[in-house]
């Protein structure tokens, strides 16, 4: 048995008093009639945040969150109920009114044999929570405000926050399969606000991972995160209004990845395919990209934020290509729509909490490497946009259309790099966009880890990469037409 | 979990008087171990909710979900250090835990002259019942048959309806109670309920999506299932065929559904937490023009059955209707007890949000806001976040529908439009008889004097 199961269990089941006799008699009482799949989603979480602004800690907060999913799936039917409470009626209950869902009769359903889905190894199951004494977490975030404001006497706010989870989640499936894992992720962000002549300008810039707050400690991470917010604070004083309309677009590499996230990813995911709402519906096999291009979802980077040892249904998580060399090849999978589409699951079934039904959803998407040099495809423009910090993004599935928003552009002009523009929206149309790229750099990042994806409602820690791509043919939504 | 194994059984209401003294006691308990841990002042809110949701696509059933949550928020004074925790496990030991916790965090946070409960003579007296409880326990069945009316009446309305993202009932109730160390002690039971409807249409040139909805604290007053279906297939069938613009210049007529996300970035502007950050566009505005004159906002707590009524707000203080923007002139922020004392300003009880913002209609109603554009952009759906609250910098995704002569020409799509919050509040040019109220934020249609498009 693995260790994150095993620990998992210890925190899960044994504080409860369940042993593999009640998860049958569980089991039992969600898989009566005609119920194909069932599953328990065992979950404990604490989270607690510090928050500075104003040179001091002025607050901060622990929470507790507990409890049990549990799905009974009949058919493209589903029936869910939970529990904050991890006691053997209320799960029993939850199991009764999950399943009724499905008709009754039916055969119910023969014990199987427990066994344990080991999972990858990817982070260690450490509570990051504990990894510092609360007294240096204050003195970290007081030396990242220093920090930010030794940086240039334009910084008038400086506001930065901490944040850390340790979450722990059991999955019990008909099937017989038990995974567990341990999550760590931590999180630090600092907003600044300068000021110049009546005129003022925020940046942002912040970073985690599955990890300790040790992370933070090294190699000055985190003192990093107060220069770059300020660094970007002080590009926008100085940032001219936006161009209007359609020209060429360079992206830099690394967080500009949320282009893929939503131009690509969201329409890739199965439950719009298997429904045919997506504008990537029935198009596996066909170009939706330009030569050259390779997408991959990828839950299986080590300590990343989007990364998992098991996703929210027990499936190990795994590298699924999305898009090599322009020409789209699958879709990302839960385990519900894997078995209506027939095919295998990718590990992607993911959730918010044990109060939310597992879905698709994206790990850490991202576009393998090329060729270009960074500098090239800049000098390659006569007249477009580089674009290189973004702020969020948003899709529409069916239709294609996305945006995405910039927080840190600059104009090209004639090949060099000339004045900073004011943030602008992006629009494209997802299954056009990748065909428009003409150049690939050599240059791929992945994000520093501050990506959170919503979908209908819940909230799920993603990453995402790409190198610097010139686009031919983005429409930018500056103001100057 | 409720037992409802039997799909034609309803559930009885969780809000009761034995629920109301369970919270009120609970409530009771953990200030009072917030003293006995240290805490000079402490507030506590405490929330139950159940709820039922279900879905449906292409006639057959999606989900079904019961709902049932709780939780447990705290936060502890120390003199004028702060922490805070929350659990969702109501046991004696887990609540002892979480005062703990809360208090642990209170002797690592600065002093803050600013921070602590809201002062006693501003907390409410008397909490008027605003008519916002109305359980409705349908029953799995009826739900779903509610649902299954909604979709069909969408798919029914033309054969260009081709897929579906379904329908969805959801109803849902609650009880929440709130308690602080100065006395104060208020319970408020809510409820809502909703139908939406989600629909696909197909031509040569593509697919596309909308959808509507209908949402009510009572059940009685939503919309019928065959309203909603056919409100979502005409939206959805009228988008067809879109094209793209060209870059340009034109007025801009948002659409009432949508046209509450400009007064949402107005009070996103006027917050207590933007202006002492010195984070918004409207700093030193009070008392300052900042709409056009024509503009009245107002907020209306006690509107009875309203979405967003409340008789305190989220840390007891008594709300009041007021004037938040009269003759365009800026007459009040949105404040909560810090902030109002970072700014050296009264509370004005908006701890949580505001209660039912409104701005005064207009004359006229979407046809003749057409007209009166005569010609330019009528958007319908906005998407992505490109607002930015400190510069007033806009630009956001849309797509709509192209208006020369005061008629709709055809509908377009993949644009930005892009202008500036603080010059298009200035230069907003009308609000339309056609109030959304099925919201916190109430309005009609906004004609926007001029913003850039973008396309291609």
């Amino acid at each position: 048995m693995s260790g994150m199961l095993a620990l998992a269990r210890q925190s899960l089941l044994e504080p409860a008093g369940i042993s593999e006799a009640e998860l049958d008699r569980l089991m039992g009482g969600l898989m009566g009639g005609h119920v194909d799949y069932g599953d328990l989603y065992f979950q404990y979480s604490r989270h607690e945040s510090w928050s500075l602004e104003e040179g001091i800690v002025k607050s901060g907060s622990h929470n507790i969150e507990q409890g049990v999913g549990v799905r009974a799936v009949s058919g493209e039917k589903t029936g869910f109920a939970y529990s904050d409470e991890i006691v053997l009626p209320a799960l029993l209950e939850a199991a009764t009114a999950a399943r009724a869902i499905a008709q009754q009769g039916g055969q119910g359903r023969q014990p199987v044999a427990w066994r344990g889905e080991s999972g990858l190894q990817l982070y260690q199951p450490a509570d990051p929570l504990a990894s510092l004494a609360d007294d240096a977490k204050v003195q970290l975030l007081e030396r990242v405000e220093r920090e930010a404001r030794a940086q240039d006497p334009r910084v008038k706010q400086v506001m930065a926050s901490l944040a850390a989870t340790h979450e722990v989640v059991l999955v019990v499936r008909s099937d017989g399969v038990l995974a567990g894992d341990v999550r760590p992720l931590v999180r630090l962000n600092v907003t600044v606000i300068v000021e110049q002549n009546g005129r003022r300008e925020q940046g942002s810039a912040g970073g985690g991972g599955r990890f300790t707050y040790g992370y933070f400690l090294e190699q000055e991470h985190a003192l990093g995160y107060a220069r770059e917010a300020v660094r970007q604070a002080l590009v926008n004083l100085d940032a001219a209004e936006a161009p209007a309309g359609a020209m060429t677009v360079v992206l830099g590499p690394g967080w500009p990845g949320i282009l893929l996230h939503e131009a690509i990813g969201h329409g890739l995911e199965g439950d719009f395919n298997r429904k045919g709402t997506s504008a990537f519906s029935g198009r596996v096999g066909e170009k939706v990209a330009a030569d050259g291009i390779t997408v991959v979802d990828d839950g299986t980077l080590p300590a990343r934020r989007g990364s998992l040892n098991v996703d929210d249904e027990g499936t190990p998580t795994r590298k699924t290509v999305l898009i090599e060399n322009g020409i789209l090849k699958g879709y990302m999978q839960d385990t519900l729509n894997a078995r209506l589409m027939g095919v295998a699951p990718t590990g992607n079934g993911r959730r918010e909490s044990y109060a939310h039904l597992p879905m698709p959803r994206m790990t850490n998407t991202y576009m393998l490497a090329g060729g270009r040099d960074p500098q090239e495809i800049i000098a390659s423009v006569d007249k477009g946009l580089y674009a290189v910090n973004f702020g969020g993004g948003q899709v529409d599935i069916t239709s294609g259309k996305f945006v995405f928003s910039a927080s840190e552009a600059y104009l090209i002009e004639n090949g060099k790099i000339t004045r900073p523009v004011k943030g602008a929206t992006l629009i494209g149309n997802g299954p056009d966009v990748l065909q428009r790229v003409s150049m690939i750099g050599n240059d791929l990042q992945l994000d520093p880890g501050v990506g959170t994806c919503g979908k209908e409602g819940q909230s799920v820690p993603v990453g995402v990469g790409q190198p610097t791509l010139r686009i031919d043919g983005l429409t930018v939504g500056g103001t100057q037409g | 979990m409720s037992a409802t194994t039997d799909t034609a059984m309803t559930v009885a209401s969780i809000v009761d008087v034995a629920s109301r003294e369970r919270l009120t006691s609970l409530v009771q308990e953990v200030l009072a171990e917030a003293k006995q841990q240290g805490a000079t002042t402490a507030e506590v809110g405490v929330n139950i909710s159940q709820g039922l949701s279900v879905s449906v696509r292409l006639g057959e059933v999606e989900t079904v979900e019961h709902t049932r949550d709780k939780g447990l928020g705290l936060t502890v004074y120390f003199g004028q250090r702060t922490g805070s925790a929350s659990t969702t496990d109501f046991g004696s030991a887990a609540l002892r835990d979480t005062v703990r916790a809360a208090c642990a965090i209170a002797r690592h946070t600065a002093e803050d002259d600013c921070s602590g409960l809201a002062d006693p003579d501003r907390l409410a007296r008397e909490v008027p019942d605003l008519d916002l409880h109305h359980p409705w326990n349908p029953g799995v069945d009826k739900a779903i048959a509610l649902a299954r009316e909604g979709e069909a009446a969408a798919r029914g309305v033309d054969r260009r309806i081709t897929n579906s993202e379904g329908a969805s009932l959801s109803t849902h109730e609650g009880l929440e109670v709130y308690g602080n160390t100065h006395g104060f002690l208020g319970a408020v039971a809510g409820s809502r309920h909703s139908l939406s409807v989600s629909v696909i249409a197909q031509d040569e040139a593509g697919m596309q999506r909308d959808y509507w909805y209908t949402a009510a604290r009572d059940a009685r007053t939503l919309d019928a299932p065959a309203v909603v279906g056919r409100l979502a297939a005409d939206r959805t069938l009228r988008r067809l065929n879109a094209r793209r613009l060209s870059t340009r210049q034109c007025p801009v007529l948002y659409e009432a559904p949508i046209a509450g996300s400009l007064l949402s970035h107005f009070v996103g502007a006027i917050r207590g937490g933007a202006l002492y950050r010195q984070a918004s566009f409207l700093l030193d505005s009070l008392g300052k023009k900042v709409f056009t004159d024509f503009v009245h906002i107002h907020e209306q707590p006690h509107l009875k059955g309203a979405m967003g009524s409340a008789a305190f707000d989220g840390e007891g203080v008594a709300t009041a209707p007021r004037d938040l923007v009269r003759d365009g002139v800026l007459l009040g922020y949105v404040l909560d007890s810090y902030s109002a004392r970072k700014l050296k300003m009264p509370t004005t009880g908006n701890a949580g949000g505001v209660h039912n913002l409104t701005i005064a209609p207009g004359p006229d109603n979407l046809a003749a806001l057409l007209k009166r554009m005569d010609t330019g952009l009528f958007v319908t759906e906005l998407i992505g976040f490109g607002v930015n609250t400190v510069t007033g910098d806009y630009s956001r995704g849309a797509a709509g529908f192209w208006v020369e002569n005061g008629e709709v020409q055809y509908p377009v799509e993949e644009i930005t439009i892009a202008g500036n919050l603080r010059e298009m509040f200035r230069h907003l040019a009308a609000v339309g008889s056609d109030v959304d109220r099925r919201g916190n934020i109430r309005t009609g249609s906004i004609l926007i004097e001029n913003m850039t498009i973008a396309g291609s």
